[in-house]
């Protein structure tokens, strides 16, 4: 099938190139990066991981969000899912290609990374990590993949594929939970040491991922022969809906947990983040574009009306995503390292390499998510046709 | 030469995964193999849990830290003049740093504990959060308690960092060489992209030596020993005096007692 990534109209090999682009320039500055060091960020001593380690973690959020159709899709039967759970798949994979690379460019001697396969180290969280990611990596491929040819050949998949479905589901609620883990274990670190981090971290993925399909598969309607169906896509807008009131819900049980209980190495990163802590508050505007932004997102999403209308519902899954990516793509890890566990207070902002190799990482993951786009629509394009 | 698509996949399959995991599995094994011939120095000294007591009082008359000078001379950690990409090992901060839990805003903690500066370093936890995360074993703990970094097998991921709870360890956001003023050869230099910390001079404890800045200090306000043994110093001076450990209860149990 990887034929059809080769053939396509002016639009198509325009995005590739749009995206290559990006991902040169990138690439140009992490070759700078590996010659000069880490100090090419933004990151210290205090704020020792900054843009590229938030991206990661939004990331495996936007790769676990992709179950919220494999689930209603294999669990429940649901067969209007059947029709975009490659998208589903295909988007997982961009996300953790994108993952991958974002622990990477943030490596300091990233030759050595073979490190964490010759010396397991059972006890660390990234070892999990690291078997979880590549795990949900490979059953995405395969299960995207082998559904993808048996379409094309017009025969029903083989029925290995079904018991691998079911095992991707638990799987992808495993990625962000074992993500979430890195940092809700660390005892000094106020901010991050709360055990609702897990089921928080799941229900912005499962907003923000579904969010994202839901857009694409609109631009896919859109600009190509398939049609993701209407009824899929209302899904997938209830599904934002609940699980972003639910990512709030969590949000705001830490914030009563914290205020109520006043414990002041926990209400400081809060403060820091909403209201600024001793004159220091570069994300508060930030922040407070976050809260803006989803209050807005739950009304659109919550009343019927709204909700129901096609292009009100694209504009508030783009406020939803803009919403959790500024809470964990920007606020999560600089919030938790301020003020470090010396009460002291240093302030974190990407560089513009440190942007711009960020950049690359995602132009890579949109480059990976146009190719099996296409080889997908391609296929349904014809299976359809 | 029959070899089909499917043969050469295999095959390559099976290379890749041997590849991979053969020097893995052997290279443990070379390790376990060493261990029987590792000998001893005679003359090193002999503990079950390393320690240090640092007498407050006596720091009071030092602006600059003379065993923290000392000790980063002879580790060959660079001056760093920006603070965000500054190497520590050992320096000294304020009380309301060193033990923000006791000194919350408005805590009346006496003008004198306030200006008086307090050393600090890693505190070679008996349960080390950044033994604990870190990904490849290349910071680990001795018997003897000391946690030690292997900077040849760090990557830098930084896991490490974000687990102490007490800024005790150091990134090399770049080449450190440049800023070394004075090269000790007796101590490996760094190269960037790895993680460091005081290592309470492991190599110097297994000639029979003492730590760097225990020898320094002209006041003698750090004290280094073994805590399990009950006729140390270490532990006669904390049996004397009351004594304070930062953050104590975040269940670390660190290994340097502050006396007051």
């Amino acid at each position: 099938m990887f034929e059809k990534a080769f053939v396509g109209g002016k639009k198509y090999w325009g995005l590739v190139l749009f995206w290559s682009v990006f991902i040169v320039i990138g690439f140009l500055c992490y070759l700078w990066q590996l010659k000069v060091g880490l100090k090419l960020t933004g990151m210290s001593r205090d704020v020792s991981w900054g843009f590229y380690i938030a991206q990661f973690t939004f990331l495996v959020g936007v790769a676990a969000g992709g179950v919220m159709v494999a689930l209603p899709y294999y669990f429940h039967n649901y067969k209007k899912f059947g029709r975009i759970a490659v998208l589903g798949e295909f988007l997982a994979i961009a996300a953790l290609v994108m993952c991958l690379l974002f622990i990477f460019v943030d490596l300091g001697r990233p030759m050595r990374v073979l490190n964490v396969v010759f010396h397991p180290t059972p006890h660390s969280v990234m070892f999990w990590d690291m078997i979880v990611l590549n795990g949900y990596l490979l059953l995405n491929i395969i299960i995207g993949w082998t559904v993808l040819d048996a379409e094309k050949n017009g025969v029903a998949p083989p029925k290995w594929v079904k018991p691998v479905a079911y095992l991707s589901i638990p799987w992808a609620f495993g990625i962000h939970t074992v993500t979430a883990f890195l940092y809700c274990g660390l005892p000094a670190r106020g901010f991050w040491l709360t055990a609702i981090m897990a089921p928080r971290f799941l229900a912005s993925a499962f907003a923000a991922g579904p969010a994202l399909l839901l857009i694409l598969c609109i631009l896919v309607r859109k600009y190509t022969k398939f049609d993701p169906g209407k009824e899929a896509i209302q899904t997938l807008g209830k599904i934002v809906a609940y699980a972003f009131i639910a990512n709030i819900f969590f949000f705001l049980c830490e914030v009563f947990t914290t205020f109520y209980s006043h414990i002041p190495e926990h209400i400081n990163h809060f403060k820091y983040l909403f209201v600024g802590l001793h004159g220091h508050g570069k994300l508060v505007p930030w922040m407070w574009l976050s809260a803006a932004l989803a209050v807005i997102a739950i009304i659109l999403l919550v009343v019927p009306a709204t909700r129901k209308q096609e292009d009100v519902l694209v504009v508030t899954c783009i406020l939803v995503f803009i919403s959790t990516w500024i809470d964990k793509g920007l606020g999560l890890i600089t919030g938790g390292f301020i003020p470090n566990p010396l009460e002291e207070i240093t302030e974190y902002w990407p560089t513009f390499p440190e942007f711009m190799i960020s950049i690359g990482v995602w132009c890579a993951g949109f480059l990976v998510l146009t190719l099996l786009y296409k080889i997908a629509i391609s296929v349904k394009e014809e299976v359809g046709g | 030469m029959a070899v089909d698509r499917r043969e050469f996949i295999k095959i390559a399959g099976v290379s890749v995964i041997g590849l991979t995991l053969g020097p893995a599995l052997k290279l443990e094994e070379k390790v376990e193999a060493s261990e029987g011939k590792v000998r001893r120095d005679p003359k090193a000294l002999k503990g079950k849990r390393w320690a240090m007591v640092v007498d407050t009082r006596k720091c009071e008359k030092c602006k600059k830290c003379v065993a923290a000078e000392a000790c980063h001379a002879y580790h060959n950690v660079p001056k760093i003049p920006d603070p965000k990409r500054e190497i520590k090992w050992i320096w000294q901060e304020s009380f309301e740093h060193a033990f923000p839990h006791l000194a919350a805003e408005g805590e009346h903690i006496g003008e004198e504990i306030k200006r008086r500066p307090f050393v600090i370093l890693c505190n070679h936890c008996k349960h080390p959060p950044c033994v604990r995360v870190c990904p490849t074993k290349a910071t680990f703990q001795r018997e003897d308690g000391i946690v030690m970094m292997d900077m040849h097998r760090c990557i830098g991921c930084r896991f490490c960092m974000a687990a102490c709870p007490y800024g005790s360890r150091s990134f090399n956001w770049m080449d450190p060489r440049p800023y070394i003023t004075k090269e000790n050869p007796e101590y490996p230099t760094r190269t960037k992209g790895v993680v460091e910390k005081c290592d309470f001079c492991a190599e110097r404890i297994d000639q029979g030596l003492l730590p760097v800045c225990v020898e320094a200090c002209p006041e003698k306000a750090l004290v280094f020993g073994d805590i399990n043994d009950p006729n140390s110093e270490v532990s006669k001076l904390v049996e004397k005096h009351f004594t304070l450990r930062r953050k104590l209860e975040l269940g670390t149990d660190p290994q340097v007692y502050y006396i007051i």
